[in-house]
């Protein structure tokens, strides 16, 4: 195995204080995912998976523990320097999507360039080259209400895939798609898993996550197995 | 086939990974495409709901608007009170005769048949040889009487004076020239005529070397004085009313031809006056002595005149007095801004929590893309800025239009000073930035986990 590591967890733990009770979302999670594996998350709700996703996603710090993105050690850093790392390195895709509404298809894809400060020019190229991967290329102008959950759920991807980002990180993107719009979603992943993308996916159900070459199982806060399927 | 791989590994591996770099050398998040990409995104934000956006504009408009419309007209009033005052001549002095009120007039000289008051040339006498620093004393003498021309007639002042009268009073000769010394030395029968009498009892004709005619003595006329500056500028306002027609004859002239007592028939009675000066104007040479000397006068004054017969105007003092007034107006009108505008920030911070806890998801969102927390200050103090911006600008169109139209339909004088506008302006994007603040570092300090979960 001469992969580079992509994104490395070292007995990561996260504690939640709510109210007066600590919580203990992740009790020492150790991982290891290397460039261009397709890693699927599963697990019961309650153990720890969101957690464990905005961990890889940078939009939370890890209690203890290190996290390594890219070789980088991103668990100490302040939040300007996460919202960089995610920015650059990183690319999500939600359940619901989450377009801005009152921006249009190309307008949405471009988000991540816009906060790199990237010329207008560079970057519409850019979102427009994009979109044309997914299949968009006609609905360039369009407001995300105009168009479907699958459609919409495309432009997400674009969106992720505009910043080259060292790893893909899907939370249930298939959640809240029909079973036909849900395998287009699906195909597009596993093309930009041959092309050598890095993909992580939460995901609930089995049939998605047997797509993924390794499937990871996560309960009360630690990995009860690691799993490379067939 | 499953493998195990969940084995931590040491950091042996950590290379920095390859960046997305093409474009890093090209980070530049100064450039104006980067700022007009900004507004753009404000804009858009903000259109998408028009009718809040309009109303929150429209409490700034009206906030700046207000201020510059009462700040113009406050403005044209002071310049009004302030302009006649300065015709009065801020280096002189005002003494004028004054009937003593009543209660005086018992104690004093009760029973006399004729009423004897005022300023004496025995005062104007004692005033020259003991006050220093006076230059030029200048006696007047008012009579009310109708002035003729032919069958045309008005009601006015007869004004008994010296020939240096106009350059101490402002008063400038607009046809003809003022009495002379020589004429005034023979009390010659010449007159001048203020503007007003000439309008009125010439309305056609030159009134130059033709005569007008009081009680029974007939008066050359010699020069018109030009209409004063005021009352030129708010002729539309000037009722006809409080326009008083004057005619200026030689001081001379009016001691012999009206003497000192002056008769006056009034409906069912008939009060006899007896009054040697009915004004004097003495000008101080030293500016910053007027109000001192002022004093000396009055010390003086008090001195020879048993009842408060006389008057003393400064006009210095009230054009200071003026000036003070206008500041209290001003600071009264600036407060009255001040809280309109207040209203119109606190309308933009209102909209601007309603928008933050609105759009707590697509904080969430634009923060997981890659934005800094001083991006979203930047987003929604943009917003802000531009709310209340477009209300600064608006508010200036409408607050420069509307003393306009109070000039045209109310005849009011107003003065939209260069300052007020600009600073209402800059005002009300201050307010901008003032109340957009707060929300905006409140939906920058979200957390982005938190508020990609809100529904």
């Amino acid at each position: 195995m001469a992969q580079k590591s992509i994104a490395k967890l070292e007995d990561v733990k996260k504690t939640y204080l709510m109210g007066v009770v600590t919580v203990q979302a992740l009790r020492g999670v150790s991982l290891d995912i290397k460039e261009g594996e397709y890693v699927s998350i599963m697990g019961p709700s309650g153990c720890g998976k969101s957690t464990l996703l905005n961990l890889l996603g940078c939009l939370d710090r890890p209690s203890s523990g290190r996290y390594l993105l890219g070789g980088v050690d991103v668990s100490q850093m302040d939040d300007d320097q996460l919202s960089e790392i995610r920015g650059k390195r990183l690319g999500f895709i939600f359940q619901s999507y989450n377009l801005i509404q009152q921006l249009t298809v190309v307008e949405n894809i471009e988000v991540p360039l816009f906060y790199q400060g990237i010329p207008h020019e560079i970057s519409r190229a850019r979102a427009i080259e994009m979109a044309r991967r997914v299949g968009l290329e006609h609905r360039l102008h369009h407001k995300p209400f105009e168009l479907s959950g699958g459609q919409q759920q495309r432009v997400a991807i674009a969106r992720a895939l505009v910043n080259d980002p060292l790893v893909i990180l899907a939370d249930e993107p298939t959640g809240n798609l029909d079973s036909k719009s849900g395998l287009e979603i699906l195909q597009i992943f596993d093309e930009l898993h041959k092309q050598g993308k890095t993909i992580i996916m939460v995901t609930h159900d089995e049939n998605i996550a047997k797509r993924a070459q390794r499937t990871i199982r996560l309960r009360d806060g630690v990995v009860e197995s690691d799993t490379w399927n067939n | 086939m499953e493998m195990e791989l969940n084995k931590p590994m040491d950091g042996s591996g950590n290379k920095p990974v390859q960046e997305v770099d093409l474009f890093r050398q090209l980070l530049r998040p100064f450039m104006p495409d980067h700022i007009v990409r900004i507004f753009k995104l404000a804009l858009k934000s903000l259109w998408l709901h028009k009718l809040r956006s309009f109303l929150t504009v429209l409490g700034i408009v009206f906030g700046v608007c207000s201020v510059i419309a009462m700040l113009a007209i406050g403005e044209g009033a002071s310049y009004e009170a302030q302009e006649q005052i300065k015709n009065l001549g801020s280096q002189n002095i005002i003494l004028q005769s004054v009937k003593p009120s009543d209660d005086q007039k018992i104690s004093g000289a009760a029973q006399n048949f004729v009423l004897d008051y005022g300023l004496k040339y025995s005062d104007i006498k004692r005033l020259r040889s003991t006050i220093p620093g006076i230059t030029i004393v200048v006696p007047g003498r008012i009579v009310r009487d109708y002035i003729w021309n032919a069958t045309r007639r008005v009601d006015g002042e007869i004004i008994g004076t010296v020939p240096w009268y106009p350059e101490m009073r402002n008063h400038r000769v607009s046809v003809g020239r003022f009495f002379s010394e020589i004429e005034m030395e023979y009390a010659a029968n010449v007159c001048v005529l203020s503007a007003e009498t000439a309008q009125q009892l010439f309305p056609i004709s030159d009134p130059i070397g033709k005569e007008v005619r009081v009680g029974g003595t007939y008066y050359r006329i010699v020069g018109i004085l030009e209409s004063q500056k005021v009352s030129k500028t708010t002729s539309a306002d000037a009722a006809p009313k409080t326009i008083t027609y004057r005619i200026f004859i030689p001081l001379s002239t009016a001691r012999e031809r009206f003497g000192e007592t002056i008769l006056k028939r009034r409906t069912g009675s008939m009060e006899a006056e007896r009054v040697e000066l009915h004004e004097v104007t003495v000008k101080v040479q030293d500016p910053k002595m007027v109000v001192s000397v002022a004093q000396a006068i009055n010390n003086l004054l008090q001195r020879n005149h048993k009842k408060k017969d006389y008057e003393i105007i400064v006009p210095l003092e009230l054009l200071r007095r003026a000036e003070r007034t206008k500041q209290i107006f001003n600071i009264v009108l600036g407060s009255i801004a001040a809280i309109s505008l207040l209203v119109g920030g606190i309308g933009i911070m209102n909209i601007m929590l309603a928008t933050v806890t609105e759009r707590t998801r697509e904080i969430g969102i634009r923060r997981a893309l890659g934005a800094k927390r001083r991006d979203i200050v930047t987003q929604f103090l943009v917003e802000s800025v531009m709310l209340s911006g477009t209300g600064g600008l608006i508010g200036v169109l409408f607050g420069v239009a509307i003393p306009f139209l109070v000039t045209m339909f109310a005849n009011m004088k107003t003065i939209v000073t260069l300052w007020s506008p600009l600073l209402a302006f800059s005002i009300s994007a201050l307010v901008g930035i003032v109340f957009g603040l707060y929300p905006a570092i409140r939906a920058a300090k979200m957390d982005p986990v938190e508020a990609l979960r809100h529904e």
